[in-house]
């Protein structure tokens, strides 16, 4: 009897084990199987480097939206990863104790802020000094990344500060002994040696923000074209699926469902290096 | 640090004249710290100082018109979502976390495959989770927008977490415990049941906690999926939206601002609040 259980709960949790790998496998499918006939209708290339984006005269181009993303995500990362990583140095190297166990908590908390709250503090704080600073309507590639750039700071910290601790203390310590200031040693002697784990956070950090929806809609501006400049608005392939999915249908349903295959790879792409990186370093 | 390393007030600030690259640096340092810290203080100073004043009972009205625009039937969509997701997430995240530490053998192929897929499945964005629930639930499986099928979408997204957390939790459980166990005779079931999940209780609280989190503030994954109906529900069959989408709903029409800062203002209370029940519970565990 008690040798049948011992079984059974052991099948159980195998199969419970498998449950990732049949959500992944269902993601694929249903991702590729909508989106993939899609492409395939309006034309590879017409799909990923058409300028046009208009469902009405059944034009699908998303060349707009793939550089909105880029964009944006390269702007969160020019703001984000400076901050973040010299923060994580704080955290790691420069901390005191006391604060430490208020500063922690308080940047895990900075990550469980909901997406939405961001997006209304943005539109609410971020945008009104865009407008007065650049005028406009103070929505655009710079509001947006101001936002990301802020959003994945937890996101880069928490990484970049477990890589910097996780560097062996003699490095720092030779660097002393030789005479370098306490700064000099961190950023000279650890922080190279922190490289890869960084780079992993960077990527990551990447990966929220391009992946980023609704905060990004609230403040990008949402225009389906190629932007002239950092103010002009911009719409993402996150935000294109959420702004119109409400009332696609047929081939504009399938497009939208094609533009999230397309961000998919993407994603996969950056977790690939992600996982890549993390290897590397063991 | 010992004391060897000590310096007063006065040496500290001769080795910064002697070495500017050093203060610059240091400066940097606690500037972006500052920046960080200070970011997050003022936003949660900035929804609180605006929020309170816009709290009325009217918000909280137990029926959602467009005048009150209450954010009762939001708040109990939540909780139902939340409860729901767990439901399903918990055991499963549970019971995979228990395979791949407790029964697996070293250089199972499988656990390659079921770590590559969890962290996989941690990176996917949440619309596109939100597209996929409403291909699979909402469209093949004829839910239409329900709260089962949120549920069910958001069940995937948080499992990961709750596998990595648990996991970790039962890795942290010493070897010993089990041997012991192994040694009186108890069968492989009996230790993990009896043994091992024990002391792992409070970090795989921990996890289940943040998934909390997670799941009441998602909106991309469930506009789609269960749709933006401000009732509360009549069954698990029936749209309904939770409090992050009801906010979300808020901002789209653009005519609500008070409300919305009310609204942003509970959201933001209720992840505090989470966070700090999750960091307890972690806590607990690293003490015993």
């Amino acid at each position: 009897m008690n040798r049948i259980i011992e079984k059974t709960m052991k099948i159980l949790f195998l199969l419970t084990a498998c449950t990732s790998i049949i959500a992944v496998i269902l993601i694929c499918f249903f991702l590729f199987a909508n989106g993939i006939p899609a492409i395939g209708k309006i034309g590879v290339f017409n799909f990923l480097l058409g300028t046009k984006w208009k469902p009405t005269n059944n034009i699908f181009g998303i060349l707009p939206m793939i550089l909105g993303s880029i964009y944006v995500t390269a702007g969160a990362i020019i703001i984000g990863v400076p901050i973040g990583i010299l923060c994580a140095i704080f955290m790691a190297r420069f901390c005191p104790k006391k604060l430490y166990r208020v500063l922690k908590p308080a940047i895990e908390l900075m990550a469980g802020i909901p997406s939405i709250v961001y997006g209304f503090f943005g539109l609410m704080v971020i945008v009104p000094t865009m407008q007065t600073l650049f005028g406009g309507s103070g929505k655009g590639i710079l509001t947006a990344s101001v936002l990301l750039g802020i959003m994945i700071l937890p996101t880069i910290i928490g990484i970049a500060e477990s890589a910097i601790r996780a560097v062996p203390e003699s490095y720092y310590e030779g660097s002393l002994a030789l005479g370098a200031t306490h700064e000099r040693s961190v950023f000279f002697a650890t922080l190279p040696a922190a490289k890869s784990g960084i780079l992993a956070g960077i990527i990551l950090g990447i990966g929220r923000a391009i992946g980023e929806t609704m905060a990004v809609i609230i403040v990008a501006g949402n225009q389906a074209v190629i932007p002239s400049g950092i103010l002009s608005g911009v719409r993402t392939m996150t935000a294109n699926i959420v702004l119109e999915m409400g009332y696609a249908a047929e081939l504009h349903r399938d497009a939208l469902i094609a533009t999230s295959v397309v961000l998919f790879v993407f994603i996969l792409i950056i977790n690939l290096s992600f996982s890549l990186i993390k290897r590397r370093e063991r | 640090m010992s004391n060897i390393n000590k310096r007063d007030f006065r040496q500290k600030i001769n080795t910064y004249k002697r070495n500017p690259v050093s203060l610059i640096l240091a400066l940097l340092v606690i500037l972006s710290a500052v920046i960080t810290a200070g970011i997050l203080l003022f936003l949660i100073g900035y929804i609180l100082v605006k929020g309170i004043p816009n709290l009325s009972l009217d918000l909280f009205a137990w029926e959602y018109t467009t005048k009150n625009v209450s954010m009762t039937p939001a708040i109990i969509n939540t909780i139902i979502m939340t409860l729901l997701s767990l439901l399903i997430s918990v055991p499963l995240g549970v019971g995979s976390a228990i395979y791949l530490v407790e029964y697996a053998r070293r250089g199972n192929k499988l656990v390659a495959v079921v770590r590559i897929t969890a962290e996989t499945l941690s990176g996917i964005p949440s619309i596109v989770y939100g597209l996929f629930g409403f291909l699979l639930f909402v469209v093949a499986c004829g839910w239409n927008y329900s709260i089962l099928a949120g549920a069910m979408t958001l069940a995937i997204m948080v499992l990961p977490l709750i596998m990595r957390t648990t996991e970790e939790a039962l890795k942290s459980v010493p070897d010993s415990y089990r041997e012991g166990s192994f040694g009186l005779g108890a069968g492989r079931l009996r230790t993990v049941i009896r043994i091992v999940l024990p002391p792992a209780i409070p970090g795989i609280l921990a996890g289940v906690i943040l998934s909390i989190g997670r799941i009441v503030g998602e909106t991309a994954a469930l506009i789609f999926t269960a749709g933006t109906v401000a009732k509360a529900p009549k069954g698990l069959m029936s749209s309904g939206r939770t409090l992050a989408v009801h906010m979300y709903a808020l901002l789209s029409e653009g005519l609500y601002t008070k409300q919305a800062y009310a609204t942003a203002l509970v959201l933001l209370v209720a992840v505090i609040g989470i966070n700090a029940i999750s960091n307890f519970a972690a806590k607990k565990l690293t003490k015993e």
